[in-house]
């Protein structure tokens, strides 16, 4: 079967707890997996603030999955989005082959970011 | 006098007709612009929020379409202001 990656960022309403967002979070995974669609990767990126505000609220839970899956599935999925009042704004791209190179580089920059402030966090504690 | 009026007319200065250009993406190599960073998407942008022109950033035309659409992903998913007072 056909296949493609595509990108969805997602931002969840602010005023949820915790344990709600990842429920949010956790429905729509499953949703692509229902689907037949296979994650590829997953990103949280935690409360940031918006740029400008949305529905009235500054700040917003952001969450990016890439994802493998049939063109056919996309459609359903972003109705779900729609549907769904927790979510305030949501983006899917479809993922040429430049991007999917530039995603898996920025995956290995990220990560290495990411171990670096733990350590310099280390050092600032001692 | 006359004679040394029509040299200098001859021979324009070299600096002021060539203004080198270059496209800050071909130089790099890029292959993908980015929409998830806003930071770097800042640069191409100016205090109001509006993407700058070719003529003052010198990107070439393929990646100041690209630059535009990935502007426009950003402004929607709220990392970049649709319009702005005072960015930087």
């Amino acid at each position: 079967m056909f296949r493609n990656r595509y990108e969805t960022v997602f931002i969840i309403t602010p005023v949820l707890s915790d344990e709600q967002t990842k429920e949010v979070v956790k429905k729509f995974k499953g949703l692509l997996k229902d689907k037949g669609a296979k994650i590829t990767h997953e990103e949280n990126w935690g409360m940031r603030k918006l740029a400008y505000p949305i529905q009235k609220k500054s700040t917003g839970f952001y969450y990016l999955v890439e994802f493998d899956a049939e063109p056919t599935t996309v459609l359903p999925f972003e109705t779900e989005f729609r549907r769904d009042e927790r979510i305030i704004r949501f983006l899917t791209t479809k993922m040429d082959k430049n991007h999917i190179e530039y995603a898996e580089s920025r995956r290995d920059r990220e990560s290495d970011r990411r171990e670096k402030p733990k350590q310099t966090g280390a050092e600032t504690q001692a | 006098m006359a004679e040394n009026k029509n040299v200098r007319y001859l021979n324009p200065i070299a600096i002021d007709t060539k203004n080198e250009r270059y496209c800050r993406f071909r130089e790099k190599g890029f292959k993908y612009i980015d929409y998830k960073d806003p930071d770097f998407l800042l640069m191409l942008v100016n205090e109001q929020g509006k993407i700058l022109p070719r003529r003052l950033t010198g990107t070439s035309l393929k990646y100041q379409r690209r630059l535009g659409k990935a502007i426009k992903k950003a402004r929607h998913l709220a990392l970049l202001p649709y319009l702005a007072d005072q960015l930087r």
